[in-house]
């Protein structure tokens, strides 16, 4: 394995190429420790932390799980927990495939799997994306491993896209959840492969490879594979995990703060509706395989507005921006996430009006 | 977060998730298909723990002449993002919150909206026959009741408050986990429950009514039940549809 298989810019090409991503520099500090452990001298690092924490935890557990008797915070709790609960066979399963690219998968594979020329590498990656089995939370480190392995940003974005959107599951539970109306399984597999390849053609033609800033992973490097690759799930796990909790923390409010009174009313307008239904995928952050139960109980709803719903929450929703800022960079994030929303609502907005 | 610290989250949140699914308490969140997944993962992420731990610890254990390296390669920010990886533990372990109860009910709009099928099977020979509750509000609502005819049936679910404060039965329904939770409702006449809080369980043996109320919230038709009789019981192991 070559040294350099980190640096995904060569030194003598700043700009970055296709497949070139910045990594952040590691923040060194002279005397080899960071200032935060430097706060009570050497001897107390995270694991004191940590124990520290739990022993307090566990007495405090009562009256923690007193505080808990509001109904309000107990349905938070148990919203929270059950999107934890989903989403981790997911996380860890997209982990391992993720760390098997980052580690064992050689950066010559790619280059022969997929077409040489960017613009054709984008529908590729869509299919790929197709065919695979996968959940939001498990495809962003597969598309970080992705783009650092050299495989062209656009190609990688566009499968992190279709790759929960359009899948065998998602598609059949589309089917089971929408029985007299099988245009929808139809409908929404091609408005979420027509995002999936708009976004990766857009990216060829505005993204910035500086806007994708992935954190330097020197232990992928190592030349012991089983150490490198058990390396990758840990720090996978930690990262990608840590930034899930945020998006079910925000999402687990949404569920006990909106109230479905309120969408009653905005079901009645045409447009509104299509907007009201596009909001509520991005803020509840279901998992893409059941969002599809969700949008038929919506049944105020237009079917136009409810495919809407089904196209923008698999590739937009607030834990898949929390998680998109962690692994590529809040200034990647914050431009992608808005683009996508918009190309998404368009796209099944068209596509609803002429299938549906 | 060094990589010890991450270590120990990830035994606990391996730990955790071991402990939820090999009991039944995985069944308050999520379905009972996502078990053996959710065994897996909860192995896997014990045995990322454990090998973190061994290439961690091993270096000075056996006092190899391997550089000790990677003691600089802490200060490569390992993610601090990590740490927000023990609420959910700290959910698991310590508060293990109840399934989805009347204040969910209450606050999304009940679950029937298309038919799901055209004919319904004939009920259960028992008598009474047991259904579940979405069971009979499908009958009772898309076929109104032909299915059910003057049959007894006997339903199991948790009490909430209707609109007009009378007690309604409901049962909770999941697709995925209980953010898509959404409730059931059935109305109750005759012989109502009374005298119990929300979110008592009870087993209720009634007939079919022709009775429809409208849902406040998303003004869907709620069918009714004319209720024989009733009985609390306790907590069901299974609380979802």
């Amino acid at each position: 394995m070559s040294t350099d298989t980190d640096h995904a810019v060569p030194a003598d090409d700043p700009q970055g190429r296709p497949g070139g991503v910045t990594t952040e520099a590691p923040a060194t500090h002279p005397d080899g420790s960071t200032p935060s452990r430097r706060w009570l001298g050497d001897r107390i690092g995270s694991v004191e932390v940590l124990a520290a924490l739990l022993i307090l935890l566990i007495i405090v557990r009562d009256p923690l799980a007193g505080a808990l008797d509001d109904p309000r915070l107990q349905t938070w709790t148990t919203v929270f927990v059950s999107i934890m609960v989903q989403a981790v066979p997911f996380l860890v399963f997209g982990v391992l495939l993720s760390a098997v690219i980052a580690v064992f998968v050689p950066r010559s594979f790619w280059a022969r799997a997929l077409p040489r020329h960017p613009a054709l590498a984008v529908p590729a990656a869509s299919a790929a994306g197709v065919v695979l089995p996968g959940c939001e939370c498990g495809s962003v480190p597969i598309a970080g491993s992705l783009i650092r392995r050299g495989v062209t940003p656009a190609a990688a974005l566009a499968f992190l896209l279709a790759a929960p959107a359009v899948n065998p599951i998602v598609l059949t539970a589309t089917a089971v959840a929408f029985p007299g109306n099988p245009e929808m399984v139809l409908a929404r597999g091609l408005a979420s492969l027509v995002v999936a390849m708009v976004m990766g053609w857009l990216w060829l033609r505005l993204g910035r490879t500086e806007w994708i800033r992935m954190p330097r992973r020197p232990e992928l490097d190592d030349p012991r594979r089983g150490r490198a690759f058990w390396a990758a799930v840990r720090h996978d796990v930690t990262h990608a995990g840590g930034f899930l909790v945020l998006g079910a923390m925000a999402a687990a409010s949404i569920n006990v703060l909106v109230p479905e009174r309120l969408l009653q009313t905005l079901a009645d307008n045409a447009w509104l509706s299509i907007l009201a239904l596009a909001a509520l995928a991005v803020l509840l952050s279901l998992c893409s395989e059941a969002d599809a139960f969700v949008a038929a109980s919506l049944s105020q709803f237009s079917l136009t507005s409810r495919l809407v719903f089904l196209v923008v929450g698999p590739m937009v929703d607030l834990k898949l921006i929390s998680m998109q800022a962690g692994v590529f960079g809040r200034r990647f994030a914050f431009r992608f996430a808005p683009t996508t929303f918009a190309v998404a609502l368009l796209v099944a907005a068209a596509v609803g009006a002429v299938l549906l | 977060m060094n990589r010890q610290a991450q270590a120990v989250v990830l035994l606990l949140l391996g730990g955790a998730v071991l402990r939820a699914s090999l009991s039944d308490l995985y069944l308050r969140y999520v379905k009972e298909g996502l078990r053996p997944f959710l065994i897996a993962a909860g192995l896997l992420l014990v045995v990322a723990a454990i090998m973190t731990l061994w290439y961690e610890l091993r270096p000075v254990l056996t006092r190899s002449d391997e550089p000790a390296d990677d003691h600089d390669d802490h200060t490569h920010h390992e993610p601090r993002v990590g740490w927000l990886l023990i609420l959910p533990v700290l959910g698991l372990l310590l508060v293990a919150p109840p399934a989805l109860g009347s204040y969910a009910a209450n606050q999304s709009g009940t679950a029937l909206n298309a038919p799901r099928q055209s004919d319904y099977p004939p009920l259960p020979d028992a008598d009474p026959a047991p259904v579940s509750v979405l069971d009979y509000a499908a009958r009772a609502l898309f076929d109104r009741g032909a299915s059910i005819g003057d049959r007894r049936v006997l339903l199991t679910g948790f009490l909430a408050t209707g609109e007009d404060g009378r007690p309604i039965l409901a049962r909770m329904v999941l697709s995925c986990c209980a953010a898509d939770g959404r409730p059931v409702k059935l109305g109750l006449t005759g012989d109502v429950p009374a005298g119990l809080p929300d979110d008592t369980w009870v087993e209720v043996i009634g007939r079919y009514s022709d009775r429809i109320g409208r849902d406040p919230v998303n003004d869907a038709e709620i069918p009714y039940l004319q209720v024989e009789s009733w009985r609390p019981i306790p907590t069901p192991k299974q609380q979802y549809d």
